[in-house]
């Protein structure tokens, strides 16, 4: 850093310490303008007016009408809410594990395996990549119940009476569980990185002090590996919170029936709204009979419930915003 | 090898093996369905009959996938390039600049990577449709111009770990904020733009909430993935012209994966944490 010694303004060419102080110090607001406007515009100015449209009433001819706590009131009167929100969750408590587990698992594996691995490692990883609408056509499909291979498969088997998937208000949500674990293959390469970094040390020592292999899964690798095992849930669950596409598409789909437009929203939650998720209840409302001051009660809402899990991830996991 | 290790090793590989055909099945079982006809597709067999490859082309003549597709292209292209544009400065003044106001910044970051799109949904879409575009995949593209949480959060973890006496040595030899981003930086940041890009395109390709919210009423504007959702009800084809017409919306990813596979896997891997 030099200092220019010839200090009258004007005189020299070298801009005066002042300024170049000043403008080192505005330097960085340049590089993240474009973001702060877009945090003000994109999050928080829609974040304050979904809340301020939760207390009107309007759709998208009329202008809104204050009308107080109505909107909140019939949130607790409102039966599809509950029903929707009971579908989320059970995707939540269902799907999230079951994708951890079953990518864990793929991920110990294929650290064992020395030959081939690179190629394992692909095969797993690309189903992760398929377009959600193209994995959930390929998956009814695959599930249809008369004729689908894996029912034939099944038969074949001799299982009587195999599932409707799809078709079965009992068996749709876990038909979108066994889609989830065919795309597992993104959060199995993260935890193979975490595997890898798992000191070979530790590992060793134990091996030495006499523990078996799942002593040392147990004691050595499963704490090394819990901050991602913890951040992978918790994007997990708000991923989970936001489930829409598969559901939509697997019920228009498996319905079979002729709907023109845009409007497969006569098939959500198809079969008896078993598929039918919060997200999907939001947009019918919001979209489809424009209510929308309603709209953003449920927005709120969702929200609240994926700030929480925001705020314990930005806990856990300080060094995000050092 | 002992005994032991010997069965080990096969064990591993049978298990290996048997997972690798079940991922591998739905994929197949789509590409064969593809080419069979109308009513092979109603029977249990899975091996085509017949090979019909004409069948992409009556995907094709069935619903207007060319316009789908030149739409997603467009989409996710334009939302990429503008993504890049603004976000690799700002991971850039996150990652390595001093400023006040950076760790709030960062925080409104993360919330907004983790924010459920549904909750802003309806302000931005009465904002669009006062700007009166809706109906167009401009309210997805344009927002770009102010950067993607999720890459600027990408980028962010990427630069961090480029050491900063790097910058520094520019910075002595005289080279203003711009510069050290442009000659320093961006060449030691090239896996991380590459995967942030790649992230960012996969994306737009395959997003269909978006597209679904602003232009489900115009399918002029319809994407592939939209198209590919209405396909079968809207026009009550059969299975071998959706499978078709799916296979034909899995190919591309399948070939920029195998393009830029590395950058790819360490994107992933970036993302799952560590700081």
């Amino acid at each position: 850093m030099s200092l220019p010694l010839t200090g009258g303004a004007g005189t020299s060419r070298t801009p005066s310490p002042r300024l170049t102080r000043l403008r080192r110090r505005l330097t960085p607001y340049v590089f993240v303008a474009p973001t702060l406007a877009g945090l003000a515009l994109f999050l928080v100015y829609p974040l304050v007016s979904a809340v301020y449209f939760s207390f009107t009433r309007f759709n998208l001819i009329q202008a809104p009408e204050w009308v107080g706590l109505d909107n909140w009131r019939f949130l607790f009167e409102d039966d599809n809410v509950v029903r929707a929100a009971k579908n989320t969750l059970w995707l939540v408590v269902v799907m999230v594990p079951a994708r951890m587990l079953g990518a864990l698992l793929t991920a110990l594996l294929l650290n064992q395996v020395k030959r081939a691995r690179g190629v394992y490692r692909t095969l797993f990883y690309l189903p992760a990549l398929a377009p959600p609408v193209a994995a959930t056509l390929a998956f009814v499909l695959l599930l249809k119940p008369g004729t689908g291979p894996v029912n034939t498969a099944l038969s074949a088997l001799g299982v009587a009476d195999p599932p409707l998937w799809f078709n079965d208000p009992a068996w749709a949500k876990p038909s979108l569980v066994v889609l989830a674990m065919w795309g597992i293959g993104d959060l199995m390469m993260i935890f193979i990185a975490a595997l890898l970094d798992v000191p070979v040390e530790l590992h060793e020592a134990a091996a030495l002090d006499g523990a078996g292999s799942w002593q040392r899964f147990r004691y050595v690798t499963l704490p090394s590996i819990s901050p991602v095992l913890a951040f992978a849930a918790i994007t997990g669950i708000i991923g989970t919170l936001q489930y829409f596409t598969q559901a939509a598409v697997a019920a228009s789909v498996a319905s079979g029936q002729v709907t023109g437009g845009g409007g497969i929203s006569d098939t959500f939650g198809y079969p008896e709204g078993s598929t039918f998720t919060y997200p999907l209840w939001l947009y019918v409302v919001g979209f489809r009979y424009h209510v929308l001051g309603y709209a953003n009660v449920l927005a709120v809402v969702l929200f609240v419930v994926s700030m929480t899990a925001t705020v314990l991830l930005l806990r856990r996991f300080k060094e995000f915003t050092r | 090898m002992t005994r032991r290790n010997v069965l080990l090793f096969v064990a591993r590989h049978a298990v290996a093996i048997a997972l690798s055909v079940m991922f591998l099945a739905p994929v197949v079982f789509l590409g064969l369905t593809s080419f069979m006809t109308s009513d092979q597709t109603l029977t249990s067999q899975l091996w085509p009959t017949s090979w019909h490859p004409e069948n992409y082309a009556e995907a094709f003549a069935k619903a207007p996938l060319l316009r789908y597709l030149l739409n997603t292209l467009l989409y996710a292209a334009l939302a990429t390039g503008f993504m890049l544009l603004a976000s690799v400065p700002a991971a850039y003044g996150l990652a390595k600049l001093r400023w006040r106001g950076r760790s709030v910044t960062m925080v409104a970051i993360v919330c907004m990577m983790m924010l459920p799109p549904q909750v802003t949904t309806v302000p931005l879409y009465l904002f669009w449709a006062d700007a009166g575009l809706t109906g167009s995949l401009w309210p997805l593209i344009l927002p770009m111009l102010a950067g993607d949480a999720f890459s600027i959060f990408l980028l962010r973890q990427f630069l961090v770990t480029i050491p900063d006496e790097y910058l520094d040595a520019a910075r002595v030899d005289g080279a203003g904020e711009w510069r050290t981003l442009l000659k320093v930086v961006l060449p030691m940041a090239r896996p991380g733009i590459a995967a942030a890009a790649m992230f960012q395109f996969f994306y737009a390709w395959n997003d269909y909430y978006g597209p679904l919210l602003y232009t489900s009423e115009n399918e002029q504007n319809w994407t592939v993935s939209l198209g590919l959702a209405g396909f079968r009800s809207m026009h009550h084809v059969e299975w071998h012209l959706v499978s078709a017409a799916t296979m034909l919306t899995m190919i591309p990813v399948v070939v920029l994966f195998f393009f830029a596979q590395k950058a790819f896997v360490q994107g992933v891997t970036l993302t799952g944490v560590k700081g």
